[in-house]
């Protein structure tokens, strides 16, 4: 699948980027530090937007195309920013097989975002992850660290309406 | 020098420790196709096209990158199954390629379409890949990137990456996986330094050289322009190999002969401009001496090369000669001094020029350049666009007898002919600027030490008691080498030629397309500077201050190197970009 990249303002903080800075002089000489760096900077920004992948390619003295060629090359690196709550989606085969594409579909109806987005006022990201090991609840879904099992499409907009008070 | 015993093909053969299976095959002449392998930069044994079986090994091994280290090793290139793998491989290829032959700009030069026949490839339908639709990047005034032609060789990155550049890259992965820049900008958006040389290296028509050969037609049937073209030195040295002539004929005769034939009004020499560029650069690295005027001085022929610098090295912009290329000088002068000369307005000249560059048309639409609204060059097309003009109009090349150049700014000197080469700029600077400061006509005019096809080159001059130490670099990589000692203190260099391609503008990114079946087992780029330092060591002048059409040029009009009108004219300046 492409890498869906976010349209939605940066504001990294002096903080994160001291953070950044430290991770790149730690992995500065280390042969393919682009992975690590990418990985970690991740856990201080919670995704990889082109300001932090150009710091990325200047601190490491590598083009910029390849930093982003490796972070659109591996799933477990998001270019769009996380939501206050982040909805996950379980699309692991039991979930898949019992409908998680018709809840996946109503949550972006209703959030008017794709998978791997984030909504413009950054409260809610949608993402289509894979098994999570809750095969029994099938289809789940999370939201931040709430989980919701054998899910009806009709129970989306309660479940939603929740978070969105 | 360690040889081993090996069969190929049942074939007893001693080879080298270590020689891939595709150079051994080569050298016993077999052909393995290749797709993705490019010598030294681009080795990655991934397309598969070269599969051979070795007797022992598990699966088939990718000859290109198979080094051969066993006593004995028995090796097969054409068996049932080496067949069957290598078609499969080309019909998956196919399988997610526009195959539309007919309206591209490769066909006829195309290694995929050149394999298809040579497999005998029946059906490009075998397997429906999933054919996604990518829109051209059509954003620079230099290339075109045509996606649904590409193959994921990845030839094109390695090409960008080896002038150190790097904006392109695989994005994405599976039938996703897409060459492109970062963050999905288009080419014009990030810092390609426009050289071209992934339209060299491409096999396919994925990426090619934006085509203005129309522009040119257009002007040539309109009757109320004078349309003149000029031919950079490189041109000459390889025009013939779009004609199936060997690689290092030089074929300034004909190419003359069939430009007028084309139509031009007036054909000239770009060797003007670069004898002109010449007696302008000597005059500014003398003054800069004298003066402690900032050195290094740069050269600033190759407007890659000055992209480049622009980028990625900002701070050393007060380095590059003030000079405009040779293309830009000639065109400055045909629309000043040549114009009033003939009585011509220069609104009504159009001026083409010949190059064997892609970057040449990006810098033609430069603010710096031009003046009075009035741009230097109009239309620059690419060696490979002139071959084109030159079939479609019917002219049967070799076939073509000689003819000179239009001798108004057409009588140049072997100093000039050289500036294709890596090292030429140099030489010929050097031999001015030794005969100026000397004030003597020195006999001892060549420069050894500054030619041949190394990245890098390195001398020290007594020039009339001035010690002048020098440096040449072709392609970025080298030159960045360079320009990193320059800015360290490290390198004490009064004098840098930089070159954008490898080799020079022989090896430049608007030149003939040599498929990798050639380019991995030929030295292109001597071969081609050859021709040159032949021309050079024929012509009866060699040196720029002796060019009867530059003196005159100076008496009539200019006055002299770094006066008033020639800066107003000859000279330009520079812009810092961004890197990201």
């Amino acid at each position: 699948m492409q890498k869906k990249i976010s349209s939605i303002p940066f504001n990294g903080t002096a903080e994160q980027e001291a953070k950044l800075k430290e991770i790149i002089a730690k992995h500065k000489d280390d042969p393919g530090a682009v992975m690590p760096v990418l990985q970690e900077a991740q856990e201080v920004y919670g995704y990889l937007p082109i300001e932090v992948q150009k710091m990325i390619a200047e601190g490491l003295s590598v083009p910029l195309e390849e930093v982003y060629g490796v972070s659109t090359f591996y799933s477990q690196f998001s270019l769009t920013p996380k939501g206050q709550y982040n909805i996950s989606v379980c699309l692991g085969t039991a979930c898949y097989v019992k409908g998680a594409g018709k809840i996946i579909e109503r949550i972006s109806e209703i959030l008017g975002i794709g998978a791997e987005e984030c909504t413009a006022d950054g409260r809610f990201s949608l993402t289509a992850c894979r098994c999570i090991g809750a095969c029994g609840l099938a289809p789940v879904m999370t939201v931040n660290d709430d989980v919701y099992g054998r899910l009806e499409v009709e129970d989306i907009d309660g479940i939603l309406a929740k978070y969105m008070a | 020098m360690e040889m081993i015993n090996i069969k190929i093909n049942g074939m007893p053969f001693s080879v080298e420790k270590n020689t891939t299976i595709l150079e051994a095959c080569k050298q016993f002449g077999i052909k393995i196709p290749t797709l993705c392998f490019l010598k030294d930069i681009n080795e990655i044994g991934a397309c598969r096209m070269c599969v051979c079986e070795v007797k022992g090994a598990r699966s088939l091994v990718a000859a290109c990158v198979y080094p051969i280290d066993r006593e004995g090793t028995e090796i097969f290139t054409n068996t049932k199954k080496v067949q069957e793998s290598r078609k499969t491989t080309l019909e998956l290829i196919l399988s997610n390629h526009d195959r539309k032959c007919l309206s591209c700009p490769r066909s006829g030069s195309c290694e995929l379409q050149e394999m298809c026949a040579d497999f005998g490839i029946d059906n490009e339908n075998r397997f429906e890949g999933a054919r996604p639709h990518y829109e051209n990047d059509e954003s620079t005034l230099y290339l075109v990137r045509n996606n649904n032609k590409c193959v994921l060789c990845r030839r094109c990155v390695a090409a960008c990456k080896e002038q150190f550049v790097g904006v392109i890259g695989a994005n994405n992965r599976g039938f996703d996986t897409e060459i492109g820049c970062a963050f999905e900008q288009k080419l014009a958006d990030v810092a390609c330094v426009s050289c071209g040389q992934c339209t060299a290296v491409c096999p396919t028509g994925a990426l090619v050289e934006k085509d203005d050969t129309d522009k040119v037609f257009d002007a040539i049937n309109d009757p109320d322009k004078i349309v003149i073209v000029h031919t950079a030195p490189a041109i000459r040295a390889t025009l013939g190999e779009c004609f199936g002539m060997p690689i290092g004929s030089n074929v300034k005769g004909k190419m003359v002969t069939a430009l007028k034939r084309l139509g031009f009004d007036k054909v000239f020499d770009t060797d003007f401009g670069a004898d002109l560029t010449i007696m302008e650069e000597a005059n500014e690295f003398i003054g800069r001496v004298k003066n402690g005027g900032v050195l290094p001085m740069i050269t600033s022929c190759s407007p890659g090369w000055i992209k480049f610098c622009e980028h990625y090295y900002p701070d050393l912009l007060p380095n590059l000669s003030s000079c405009k290329s040779p293309q830009q000088m000639t065109g400055a002068i045909i629309k000043s001094y040549y114009a009033e000369k003939e009585n011509i307005d220069p609104d009504n000249i159009v001026v083409v020029s010949v190059m064997p560059c892609t970057a040449k048309k990006f810098e033609i639409k430069r603010d710096d350049q031009g003046r009075n609204g009035l741009a230097d060059i109009d239309i620059s097309i690419t060696t490979r666009e002139l071959a084109k003009m030159i079939k479609s109009a019917g002219i049967q090349f070799t076939e073509l007898p000689d003819s000179e150049f239009d001798p108004t700014l057409g009588v140049t000197t072997g100093a000039a002919a050289i500036f294709g080469a890596t090292g030429g700029v140099m030489e010929a600077a050097l031999r001015t600027a030794a005969d100026t400061l000397t004030g003597e006509d020195l006999k001892e005019i060549e420069y050894p030490d500054v030619r041949g096809t190394k990245g890098i080159k390195e001398a020290e001059y007594d020039v009339a008691g001035l010690k002048v130490k020098v440096a040449v670099a072709s392609g970025l990589k080298n030159a960045a080498e360079i320009l990193d000692k320059v800015r360290s203190g490290e390198a004490d260099y009064q004098f840098i030629e930089i070159m954008c391609c490898p080799g020079g503008c022989v090896n430049g990114g608007g030149q003939p397309i040599q498929p990798a079946q050639v380019r991995n087992f030929t030295d292109l780029k001597a071969l081609r500077a050859k021709a040159l330092y032949d021309e050079d060591k024929n012509l009866p002048l060699r040196k720029s201050h002796e060019s009867p059409v530059v003196k005159k040029l100076y008496e009539e009009y200019l006055g002299e190197p770094g006066s008033h009108k020639a800066h107003e004219l000859l000279h330009t300046t520079y812009v810092a970009r961004k890197k990201y």
